[in-house]
């Protein structure tokens, strides 16, 4: 088990890269601590699977280092540096029985036979497959060799780390929640280090301690699933995380107000003057309607509802804005106005969050979910 | 490990090559060199051997005629696998199973004996010395081949892309032609390959069901080296020019046999 | 993938059928008709049953024939398996190099197999050809159209000139469809090169190798026109293979009967060899 450092690190996959957008990892520096549960969230090609390759030594970064517990891996191989790795799409040894699967990962180590029976037994009845360990792996479904997989990922005890890349893509949904159930009650065992990939983020709030957004090559926000509620860092975890996702309104901001095509809307704060693309950013939790004359006038488009409260999609200036309202609230058909509240909008420039220089309103503990 | 592979892969093609090499380096030689001295080079270098085919009657008109009854072959093959292959790949039926192993079967006959009763059979229908004839008979080689590529491309492709068309109201012919063959176009680049090479190299077969009209290369070489005794030169410059169809089609197919592909169970 | 039940499947078999058909089962019956009578001249013929069978089944010549092909074609299999098997991996798999190894592979499977026979006819001789001249000037003494053993080896390098590249062509594409999940995770499991050889590449060579094992085999044991150029079957009889020996019969004896016997029994034999090799290698793969 190990801590595990990034430093400096970037990756192309062109040999000689040449500008910024040539990288499919730019510029990170970042620290997984040792026995900790981290999500890497974000959306499909955005660099999670690069980021796991490079950990687990199966490519090797055009620049920086690696280091396991201070102890520079960059140039060891993926059996020196120990670690387990379980792939999106299932890898069985199709002639090997569903045991001999399981044992390969010690049997290549040379463990003590008694040991490996042990072990696979364990697993074995961790993802439900005792009952056919003598099969053949040829001819099972999707989902038994993505058990499979996962239990090959497993069965080693004293790895480094165990790296999961959007695991249970195949797997029916049933069986998902109970996966990564397993997963959970593993790492509360072991306490390995767990680094698990997945642009789903119930997957990811569900699965971990500590959510890592990545968005274009770049880790945005490192943070627990209510900080990347509350404070997302940058408009793309704002969007990302939620559903829908917050609501990004072009502003002027001035002291402790914004003004949006005219319209002015009461932050939670004093900023200081700032340049470049401003945004006030609000989740649609915090969005509400009156009939009064203060807000934004908005064009209502749509209405879903969704069961326990329902979700108004209306219009802004030509721009989407949300807002997720108690259910059985009459929605009047003529326009109407939304209203923010001021202690939970965030303040981006160009696309980065900025924190007041000021707090003027904290936010009340109810949060509406 | 990877310098032992580098080192084995060019002490083989090394291997493929030096008779190749030896074949051109003869070609390019007088005949008074090559039976005179022995050199690893053309000491008189010379283009006589290959002036002496291009002008010599026949010799492009049996180029022509084997590059004829080649594409006849493999136009025809191709044609009808690809419904075939698509039948092995989508659905089970009678007898399916015996059928593909019945196709290979025919690769089986030893030619000298059956080429008498294929003469009879092709003069009896009249296309006897017609570069149809030749073509037909190595559909026999190339079918089985030919299917078993396509079968095992066919069944790479999902069955959901079908299925979906024919929801969006394809007909099946619209669909095969339209949708699916442009999905296994390696396959058909590397079932194409295989059966260019098998009627481009056979020999016996297209020397039997040809006499004048539809003579291919092979058969005019021979007759002219035995015409005029052991020209070794000439015989050289005739191998090589034999050599440069089938470069050609491989290098054209060269990316759809480097993409892979991992032939099926029939 | 679970396929659908359908007959009707058999109307998209059909051309190919005809078309086989039309060139194989009337040839078939014809040389079976030979096969069982005495043809003395176009008009002249009796039936004779079996006893050509009968014949050919004691013939020594034959005998030894056969034993001579068996041994050729187990040796072609034992080397050009094995060896295009480790060709292809050691085949590069990007870059410009694939095309350049690809097309330099697979030439002399494009040459025609009498200009097989010619390039190593000069490749091969004492006097003008390299190798010939090469092996005899360092002390070895070597001359295929005396020595039988020289004969028979020089028609195996050749055949291994000429064939083994199938086998690497059609095991090399295999290689490529492996997806890269599964060398990662052998490496993420630690598993030696030779564990990924035996339960990652090979498994999923299966097919083509089937194809590779009965193509070579039936090929194999057909072989006649390299040689022919090449030894033209001698010295003696060392590289008369069963085709040649048939050839021999039918045409230079004109002894249609006793060869449409022998090519039937012939025929039998590869049938029967291919099928053990399909059988035995649909076995394995299967569970």
């Amino acid at each position: 088990m190990a801590k595990i450092t990034l430093d400096n690190l970037a990756h192309s996959y062109f040999p000689e890269p040449k500008g910024e957008e040539d990288y499919a990892l730019k510029q990170l520096d970042h620290v997984w601590n040792d026995g900790e549960a981290y999500a890497l969230l974000g959306a499909s090609g955005c660099g999670k699977s690069t980021l796991l390759n490079i950990i687990s030594g199966l490519l090797v970064p055009s620049r920086g280092r690696i280091l396991f517990n201070d102890k520079d891996v960059t140039e060891q191989d993926t059996v020196a540096r120990n670690i387990a790795q379980v792939f999106q799409f299932p890898v069985v040894y199709d002639t090997m029985t569903v045991g001999a699967n399981l044992a390969f990962p010690l049997r290549n180590r040379r463990m003590e036979p008694a040991y490996v029976a042990r072990r696979v037994q364990k697993i074995a009845s961790m993802i439900g497959m005792e009952d056919m360990l003598e099969r053949k792996a040829r001819g099972l479904t999707a989902d038994a060799k993505q058990k499979i997989s996962l239990g090959r990922g497993m069965v080693r005890e004293d790895v480094n780390a165990i790296l999961f890349d959007e695991p249970l893509t195949v797997i029916d949904p049933h069986m998902k929640w109970e996966l990564r159930t397993q997963l959970k009650a593993l790492h509360n065992e072991f306490g390995h280090t767990m680094i698990y990939v997945t642009h789903d983020q119930t997957e990811a709030l569900t699965f971990a301690d500590k959510v890592v957004v990545m968005h274009d090559g770049k880790v945005v926000q490192l943070g627990t699933p209510e900080e990347l509620f509350d404070t997302p860092e940058h408009t793309f975890v704002g969007y990302f995380i939620g559903s829908p996702g917050m609501n990004l309104i072009d502003a002027d901001v001035s002291g402790d107000k914004a003004i949006c095509a005219g319209h002015e809307v009461t932050l939670g704060g004093r900023y200081k003057p700032m340049s470049g693309r401003v945004q006030i950013g609000i989740r649609p939790e915090f969005v509400s309607i009156t009939s009064q004359d203060q807000g934004l006038p908005v064009t209502v488009k749509r209405v879903e509802d969704v069961g326990r409260h329902q979700i108004l999609r209306a219009e802004f200036e030509g721009r989407q804005i949300n807002a997720i309202l108690p259910e059985g609230l009459p929605i009047p058909a003529a326009p109407i106005r939304m209203k923010f509240a001021p202690e939970r909008i965030s303040v981006y420039v160009n696309d980065w969050r900025v924190a007041p220089d000021e707090v003027t309103a904290t936010p009340s503990k109810e949060v509406v979910l | 490990m990877e310098r032992t592979k580098k080192i084995g892969l060019i002490v083989y093609i090394l291997f493929l090559m030096i008779p190749i090499y030896w074949l051109i380096n003869l070609s390019l030689q007088p005949n008074r060199d090559i039976m005179g001295s022995f050199s690893l080079y053309p000491q008189n270098l010379t283009f006589d051997n290959y002036r002496r085919i291009f002008t010599e009657a026949g010799w492009a008109r049996g180029y022509l005629n084997s590059l004829i009854y080649v594409l006849m072959n493999t136009v025809i093959s191709i044609t009808v696998a690809l419904p075939a292959a698509y039948a092995f790949s989508r659905y089970k039926f009678i007898g399916d199973k015996h059928l593909f192993f019945w196709l290979l079967t025919n690769r089986m006959a030893p030619p000298a004996v059956f080429l008498l009763p294929f003469f009879q059979l092709y003069q009896t229908v009249g296309i006897f010395d017609m570069h149809i004839a030749v073509a037909l008979a190595h559909c026999l080689f190339s079918i089985p081949l030919a299917v078993w590529i396509l079968e095992g491309f066919m069944s790479g492709v999902p069955k959901e892309i079908d299925e979906t068309a024919y929801i969006d109201g394809y007909s099946f012919p619209r669909f095969f032609v339209f949708i699916f063959i442009p999905l296994i176009r390696s396959g058909i680049g590397v079932a194409v390959f295989f059966c260019f090479m098998f009627s481009w190299v056979e020999l016996l077969l297209a020397r039997t069901l040809t006499s004048v009209d539809a003579r291919p290369i092979s058969v005019v070489m021979t007759r002219s080296i035995s015409a005029t005794g052991v020209d070794w030169g000439m015989l050289a410059a005739a191998g090589v020019l034999t050599l440069i169809p089938g470069a050609l089609v491989i290098y054209f197919v060269r990316n759809n046999l480097a993409r892979g592909f991992a032939l099926g169970r029939v | 993938m679970n396929k659908v039940e359908n007959n009707r499947a058999w109307f998209l078999v059909l051309p190919v059928l005809l078309l086989v058909a039309f060139s194989a089962v009337i040839p078939l019956m014809t040389v079976v008709n030979y096969s069982i009578q005495d043809i003395l001249d176009p008009h002249t013929r009796f039936f004779v049953g079996d006893e050509w069978f009968r014949e050919m089944l004691r013939d020594s010549q034959l005998q030894s024939a056969l034993g001579r092909q068996l041994i050729f074609s187990f040796s072609v299999l034992a080397i050009q398996i094995p060896l295009g098997i480790a060709i292809a991996l050691c085949m590069p798999t990007r870059g410009i190099w694939v095309a350049i190894s690809l097309v330099l592979v697979a030439l002399p499977l494009l040459v025609p197999w009498n200009v097989v026979g010619t390039i190593w006819q000069l490749f091969a001789r004492g006097d003008i050809g390299l190798l010939g001249v090469t092996l005899n000037s360092i002390g070895i003494e070597y001359n295929y159209t005396r020595g039988s053993t020289a004969a028979w080896f020089t028609v195996l390098a050749m055949d291994v000139w000429h064939w083994t590249s199938l086998v690497v062509l059609l095991c090399y594409s295999g290689l490529r469809a492996i997806p890269d999940a599964y060398y990662q995770a052998a490496r993420i499991d630690g598993a030696s090169r030779i564990a990924v050889f035996r339960y990652i590449q090979l498994p999923r060579l299966a097919g083509v190798l089937t194809i590779a094992v009965l193509l070579r085999f039936m090929d194999s044991f057909m072989i006649y026109a390299e040689p022919f150029v090449l030894t033209g079957g001698g010295p003696g009889s060392s590289t008369t293979f069963l085709s040649q020996h048939l050839a021999t019969m039918a045409i230079a004896q004109f002894d249609v009967s006793r060869a449409a016997a022998f090519s039937l029994i012939y025929f039998l034999i590869i049938l029967a060899i291919s099928w053990v090799f399909y059988t035995i290698i649909t076995r394995a793969t299967k569970d």
